[in-house]
């Protein structure tokens, strides 16, 4: 049995509250919003800390608006009110589509859109008990001075492992935080840092408030595809989303942004296929740049070469959707 | 493992609804509502398992939903209504999942069985005529999707739940069907 070490919970209901909180405590404060990776990563003692600041009565931060422009969610929405929400499937279907396949359902209930964006990285050297890491020397993550992934590496390459970041970096999303010092706002894409011990940049002072999307051009096509060993309950082990912009039937540019690598996202810009069809050779040429820019770690379970083709094939897969091409058929064993 | 040698914070009295009756007690902010719920309460039938979100065995409904008693803090439940396992069947009757349960032997370990009962129940309570005209498993599959059995192979699980679902949906169209005969 798993317990928790003794810490206080403050649950403040306004968001001055909070940020004063945050603010007195830091740096050894969290937010919990949904608790179903701080809660674990605090039983296996990953994380110590002895504050807590509850986003569970901060009304502002739930909830769904949208205007002409944009669709705004608070960072304590659940992720099943995200997945089944009428506005976010008809306006961003991909990240409605990554908010249903996170875990299970009752994570889905638990577990918030603030919470996932804010997910701790994980490795397969991290992920396990304190008696684990122990016995293995830690590692840069866990008290050690040694990658066991990138032997004689210096920094933490633990994988970024939210299903809604590459999503909400493909439509282009900002984050908005709170703090004492006043409101600041940031890129989702520029919240992401190469370092597995830190890799999102929002201080423990900071209290993440909302994501803002805008509505994307009706031309736009975004798809994001996973994959996990199981359909369910399993952080994704491959994560990309594809974004075509599309003008009179060609590309104009586009992204494809794909995680689960290490601590920060890789962002692949496709200005230089301007003009492109979109169609099966579309298809290709993305499989074939993912393929040269991009590299899985041994940081996840699971082989890394596999990963890395199976990257490509969901990439592929991706632009299949977008163009409104069939699925390939899978290959007859010989 | 132990609970380290720390001075534990001050309980905090929470106040939610168990089972439909009030309840308010005690308990240290890191205590969670699973530890509330067996240690505290006496209410056994939530399953201890993993402790870590990944088996669904200490399923509860909050609100309705189903979520997992191991990772919600005891004092985030507050106001709140929490059903249990117990609170399932009606008068020391069985609820019509765990009679469907026991008859095509859904059951074997049964250690996961009450995490399974709360999300399927979670699902029944959702299902009407409107919506989902016919039970399909594959719903029934994703409905327990977070909820791992190591004995049974799902099959009579998804067989037990599939029976009810069907009972509850003919008993719908029963009623619909009753009340546009009337004049």
């Amino acid at each position: 049995m798993l317990r928790l070490p003794p810490f206080a919970l403050h649950q403040p209901t306004t968001v001055a509250e909070a940020v004063a909180t945050l603010k007195e405590f830091a740096p050894d404060v969290r937010v919990i919003s949904g608790g179903t990776d701080l809660l674990p990563n605090m039983k296996l003692a990953q994380t110590k800390v002895s504050h807590l600041v509850s986003a569970k009565f901060l009304d502002e931060l739930h909830g769904i608006t949208r205007t002409d422009t944009h669709v705004r969610i608070g960072a304590a929405t659940s992720l099943q009110t995200l997945a089944e929400d009428e506005d976010v499937r008809e306006l961003l279907p991909a990240l409605a589509y990554a908010a249903s396949r996170i875990a299970s359902p009752q994570i889905r209930q638990m577990g918030t859109l603030g919470g996932n964006i804010s997910l701790d990285t994980r490795c397969r050297y991290i992920n396990q008990s304190e008696l684990w890491r122990e016995a293995l020397g830690g590692c840069l993550k866990s008290h050690g001075s040694e990658c066991h992934v990138v032997p004689g590496g210096q920094g933490c390459v633990a994988a970024l492992s939210a299903d809604t970041v590459a999503p909400l970096i493909a439509y282009g999303a900002v984050a908005e935080m709170a703090s004492v010092l006043g409101p600041r706002r940031a890129p989702v894409q520029e919240l992401f840092q190469q370092d597995g011990t830190w890799h999102v940049r929002i201080a423990r002072e900071e209290l993440l408030v909302a994501i803002e999307i805008p509505i994307p051009a009706p031309q736009t096509r975004v798809a994001y595809r996973k994959w996990s060993v199981r359909q369910s309950i399993d952080f994704p082990l491959v994560s990309v989303a594809v974004r075509l912009d599309v003008a009179d039937d060609v590309l104009t540019g586009g992204l494809v942004v794909v995680s689960a690598l290490g601590p920060r996202p890789r962002v692949l810009t496709l200005e230089r296929l301007a003009g492109s069809a979109i169609d099966e050779s579309l298809a290709e040429a993305l499989g074939q740049m993912v393929h040269e820019r991009a590299r899985p770690l041994p940081n996840l379970p699971y082989d890394a070469e596999y990963r890395r083709e199976r990257m490509v094939v969901e990439v592929r897969r991706a632009v299949r959707v977008l163009a409104g091409l069939p699925e390939r058929p899978l290959p007859v064993p010989r | 493992m132990t609970v380290p040698d720390a001075p534990s914070p001050a309980p905090v009295l929470v106040t939610l609804q168990l089972n439909g009756e009030p309840v308010s007690v005690a308990v240290p902010p890191h205590w969670t509502l699973l530890e509330l719920l067996r240690y505290r309460l006496g209410l056994t039938g939530t399953k201890q398992g993993c402790d870590k979100g990944d088996c669904g065995t200490c399923t509860v409904r909050i609100d309705g939903e189903p979520q997992l008693a191991c990772l919600t803090l005891a004092v985030e439940v507050r106001d709140r209504h929490v059903e249990t396992v117990e609170g399932l069947g009606v008068g020391g009757e069985p609820h019509p999942l765990q009679e469907a349960f026991a008859r095509v032997g859904a059951a074997q370990c049964g250690f996961c069985t009450p995490g399974m009962l709360m999300s399927a129940s979670a699902y029944l309570d959702k299902l009407t005529l409107e919506d989902e005209p016919v039970v399909r498993r594959e719903d029934i599959a994703q409905a327990l999707a977070g909820n791992l059995c190591r004995c049974t192979g799902y099959t009579k699980i998804l067989q037990a739940v599939e029976e009810v679902a069907q009972v509850v949906l003919d008993r719908q169209r029963e009623l619909a069907e009753s009340t546009t005969e009337e004049p």
